[in-house]
């Protein structure tokens, strides 16, 4: 049903229709109205699950990992700190093989302090195991939750859903929320690959010495490859049951016949359009591919993405400090032997929450079409304020002024 | 040949002031093959044997002795009432020994995830089963005092005020055994371990930390606390079984000593935990809802030396000259504990205890009165 909502509740609502056996968070901004959502909709009887309040955001992925291997659809929400406080057991969840579904509202990591959106929090789990969707907008938000159970219940792998936070988990916007009998068509009920069941008990959890754990680790490997074929086939019969095209690997905008593609993950991807369309109307011919799985990162849809591209702005939310761009790292691998001609570089946007304004996104389109980006760039970035910086601690810095 | 002869020259049972004294334990101890209605479900051969031999602990391992006597009176308590139980277990020492890949010593369902959230797993485990309707299957969860004390207390804390329903076990071998022998939030004042070593003045662990775990567990008001080492194994199931018949959260604090750990004899393993308990180091009690309904009076109350000269960890309490200050405060947190829980000379006021095998609450009375009864030795 089209509503006009905010994307937390438009969350909240499509996690209930997807009828989660156990819902545990810890609240951080800016998750918190999702969770707060989901409790109500408990309280007033109209989802049927165990609702359990934690006290920590390590108690929630923990009480998540205990309800998934009891054979329930377990379901939690975090953001930022939050997730960097569960991060042992979200390591733990994915080497046991639990399909959790969790959203993540992306938010910056301190410190400082910051509660904005930027992606810095999931991206510091890229190795985590877990499978990483990103929603470009709050349509997409809502749909992927639909996607990430069945994937996640599929593959026996856990799935974040990455939404910005604030940016969409705070704007109220037209969605089309899945309704209960839609998701039931398709979403079949939690079938557990391995479960606490005293008829038939199991151990899991077992301490594995070297003499197996390369072989857990391939395995693990395997499937998150595998899982590249089943996110594009249900985003695909996502959208032929539902009438859109929400979910699978990626989106491309306008890149037929662009020779400088965008790279972005999120809601950017919406400025970044309106921006490719301003600069197509002058003559520029830019592209964009819009990332929805991070992981698994889809090497051959990415390939042929950019199989045309001159030059590749990886527009990240995100950065690795000490070496730049983190998507970078995976379309570097894709380019690999695409010859010296073709040029990568990487623009780190709206950190801690700044405004990406599509103002300054031409600007820098404009300038990576003519070739003239620096390997790393920080948009909007207030060179004085840096240079003040590095002069008042002096010879310390040496060297970090080039 | 010669067990007919060492049968026929063996004495009979010691008998004092008309009561059959259990000569294996030293005490006035009854209810093993004496009493078939009170018979110990290890004794049984009907017992479920939840951890299996050929596991991996050291001889003479506490934990492992509590947690099969703890786990199969768990299952048999679950059992009557028609229920199954599922287990989960933090890291530590008993995870370790028992489930090595490929093997598992583990006969029940068995669930380990991480040192420190074997309680808000377990809450999970409980919260997945009510959600699948479920009501059938009982979930135990263990730990030791690492992953109790120390790293999992945030989660045990939220699990009991939460009120889930998980009994909650904690193996109390007082350090980090599994990484070595390091201190933990459980370590005695004065014990060595390899964070607190027997070097220069104040040697071992300090005085006036720690944390009485059992204590904070009642604060929280929960249905049911505990606390039984494996030198009573018949009183650690008689807990178990009565706390399987509860629901909510409830705590059950064994004492298990660890060769290996605190340097003891294996074969002495029964003998220091039943020391602990003689000496007032270890009391043993239950409370209900925050209040103590029941402790375990102590027969034949022993210095806190005789417990200790048993163990490496205290060597330097001895040697190379006896530490009288530091014995003396270790003597005192015993009085302390004595007189706290009303231990020692309280035959006008004998505890309750709930009777698990009756289901009714029934006096110690009659152990009680064994205080009064005339010393040996």
């Amino acid at each position: 049903m089209l509503r006009e909502i905010e994307g937390s509740k438009a969350v909240a609502a499509t996690v209930a229709a997807c009828r989660p056996d156990v819902i545990c968070a810890y609240p951080i901004s800016p998750q918190t109205h999702i969770v707060e959502e989901l409790s109500r909709l408990v309280k007033a009887g109209q989802l049927r699950s165990e609702y359990v309040n934690v006290e920590s955001e390590f108690a929630a992925q923990s009480v998540a990992i205990g309800a998934s291997a009891a054979g329930a659809r377990a379901y939690t929400a975090t953001a930022s700190q939050g997730l960097l406080f569960m991060v042992e057991a979200v390591y733990n969840a994915s080497g046991l093989g639990l399909p959790i579904v969790m959203t993540v509202a992306n938010r910056a990591i301190g410190a400082p302090i910051n509660i904005w959106n930027d992606q810095s929090d999931t991206m510091s789990q890229r190795d985590c195991g877990w499978l990483q969707l990103f929603a470009a907008d709050n349509q997409e938000a809502a749909d992927l939750h639909v996607q990430a159970f069945r994937i996640a219940e599929e593959l026996s792998l856990p799935v974040m859903v990455c939404m910005d936070g604030f940016v969409l988990t705070h704007a109220v916007e037209r969605v089309d929320v899945p309704e209960q009998e839609q998701v039931d068509a398709f979403l079949p009920p939690f079938q557990p690959v391995q479960t606490l069941d005293p008829e038939d008990p199991v151990t899991i959890g077992a301490m594995v010495g070297p003499e197996a754990f390369t072989e857990v680790r391939h395995l693990a490997h395997r499937k998150q490859q595998a899982a590249v074929a089943v996110v594009e086939r249900v985003g695909r019969d996502f959208a032929e049951a539902f009438g859109r095209d929400s979910g699978g690997l990626l989106h491309t905008y306008r890149t037929q016949d662009a020779e400088t593609v965008v790279v972005a993950l999120g809601s950017v991807t919406g400025t970044l359009k309106d921006v490719i369309d301003v600069l197509r109307d002058d003559g520029v011919a830019v592209g964009l591919v819009s990332l929805t799985s991070f992981r698994p990162f889809p090497d051959a849809a990415m390939a042929r993405a950019l199989a045309g591209a001159k030059r590749v702005v990886s527009l990240e939310r995100a950065f690795s400090l000490g070496r730049g761009g983190i998507v970078e790292e995976d379309l570097r691998r894709v380019l690999w032997g695409r010859g010296s001609e073709l040029v990568l570089t990487t623009v780190a946007a709206g950190l801690g929450g700044r405004d990406i304004t599509a103002d300054s996104l031409a600007e820098v389109l404009r300038r990576a079409h003519r070739g003239e980006l620096a390997p790393l760039e920080f948009l909007d970035l207030d060179e004085n304020a840096i240079a003040a910086h590095l002069a008042a601690l002096g010879p310390r810095t040496e060297g970090a002024a080039s | 040949m010669t067990k007919t002869s060492s049968t026929s020259t063996t004495t009979p049972p010691p008998v004092a002031n008309g009561r059959v004294r259990f000569y294996q334990v030293g005490s006035f101890a009854v209810g093993n093959r004496l009493l078939p209605e009170v018979h110990s479900i290890q004794s049984s051969r009907e017992r479920h044997n939840a951890l299996t031999s050929g596991h991996r602990a050291c001889q003479g391992c506490g934990e492992a002795l509590g947690a099969r006597y703890v786990l199969d009176a768990a299952q048999s308590a679950a059992e009557d009432a028609g229920e199954r139980v599922v287990t989960v277990n933090a890291t530590g020492c008993l995870e370790v020994f028992s489930s090595p890949y490929p093997e598992s010593a583990w006969r029940l369902p068995w669930l380990h995830s991480l040192f420190g959230n074997a309680p808000a797993v377990a809450t999970g485990v409980a919260a997945g089963l009510k959600a699948k309707g479920r009501d059938d299957i009982r979930v135990v969860a263990q730990g030791g005092d690492g992953g109790t004390v120390d790293i999992g207390f945030g989660c045990l804390s939220g699990m009991f005020e939460r009120g889930d329903d998980v009994l909650y076990v904690c193996y109390d071998n007082e350090a980090y055994m599994n990484t070595g022998v390091q201190r933990s939030g459980a370590t005695p004042p004065a014990a060595r371990t390899a964070t607190t070593q027997a070097v220069g003045d104040s040697p071992g662990n300090v005085f006036g930390q720690g944390k009485d775990v059992p204590r904070i567990a009642m604060a929280h008001e929960i249905p049911y606390v505990a606390t039984a080492t494996v030198a009573d194994l018949h009183d650690l199931e008689r807990k178990v079984t009565y706390a399987m018949s509860l629901h909510g959260p409830r705590y059950i604090h064994v004492f298990v000593p660890c060769p290996l750990g605190w340097g003891s004899q294996s074969s002495h393993t029964v003998r220091i935990a039943r020391l602990a308990v003689e000496s007032g180091l270890f009391p043993v009690f239950e409370a209900e809802y925050g209040e103590v309904t029941g402790a375990s009076p102590i027969r034949r109350q022993v210095p806190v030396e005789d417990y200790l000269v048993l163990q490496r960890r205290y060597a330097h309490l001895f040697r190379p000259t006896r530490d009288e200050e530091t014995i003396g405060r270790i003597q005192a947190i015993a009085d302390r504990n004595i007189r706290r829980y009303g231990l020692v000379g309280r035959p006008d006021a004998p505890p309750v205890l709930n009777d698990a095998a009756t289901g009714a609450a029934s006096t110690l009375g009659a152990r009680a009165d064994l205080n009064n009864a005339p010393k040996e030795d």
